[in-house]
């Protein structure tokens, strides 16, 4: 199950969720991703007043999609949840949920930072950071592409 | 008629998110597509061509929200999205 966006959302919630939905599982892995203050020090940090998350609507879903059946295609998982926020957002909220579900842990584990190492590269999301005194567009990193090499590799 | 939309950065440097319009009958590929539209846009060769390519490899392109590469071959009615690299999560 995937969604897009504009609230908050609880983890408590969602775990409930999934594991009522979970079956005769053994093992739950939930990831949550939070927004970062951006810059490091404690002076500019405050200035950072927040991130706005654009991104592609329609894409977006059929990428998350994709990558939830790649993950399903490769492990045993008895149920998937991807959340993705967009809009604007501040210091520590949270930005992402990726639930995974399977019988036993390594499929779980696993499968859950695959579906984030795919998400950060080939979903259609794009985070603008603004501070009192300007706003700039975060640029893509490429340790985040070198994360998907690994999977390609096994 | 082509519809092309534009996001983030590519969308602010070029002012517009979205437009429609006839595939010239000459354009048959992505690239054609960006040549087409820098001649028409000369602002948007910084953006498309950039310095020295540095930014022009930066600039990715969805047909029917798939990724795709500058070879690809375009239909009259495609959905065309440029965009720079993917920063979610």
């Amino acid at each position: 199950m995937i969604s897009i966006q504009n609230e908050d959302f609880s983890l408590g919630d969602e775990y409930a969720a999934i594991r009522t939905r979970a079956g005769d599982a053994g093992a739950i892995v939930t990831f949550t991703g939070l927004v970062r203050e951006i810059y490091g020090d404690d002076n500019t940090a405050a200035a950072v007043q927040s991130l706005t998350l654009e991104h592609y609507p329609g894409m977006t879903e059929k990428c998350l999609k994709d990558i939830q059946l790649k993950a399903e295609d490769r492990w045993p998982l008895l149920a998937t949840r991807i959340i993705h926020r967009v809009g604007e957002l501040y210091s520590h909220d949270q930005i992402v949920l990726v639930a995974t579900v399977s019988a036993h842990r390594h499929a779980a584990f696993e499968s859950a930072e695959f579906v984030m190492d795919y998400l950060k590269s080939e979903a259609p999301f794009w985070k603008k950071q603004k501070s009192k005194n300007e706003s700039s567009w975060i640029e893509s990193r490429d340790t985040d592409k070198e994360a998907l090499d690994r999977w390609q590799k096994s | 008629m082509l519809n092309i939309q534009y996001f983030a950065s590519i969308r602010e440097a070029l002012n517009r998110s979205e437009e429609e319009l006839e595939l010239p009958r000459d354009v048959k590929s992505v690239q054609a597509l960006i040549d087409y539209l820098v001649s028409a846009n000369p602002h948007f060769e910084a953006v498309f061509i950039g310095d020295g390519d540095r930014k022009a490899g930066k600039v990715l392109v969805a047909v029917n929200q798939t990724i795709v590469d500058r070879k690809h071959l375009l239909s009259q009615n495609d959905e065309v999205a440029f965009f720079p690299p993917m920063t979610g999560g």
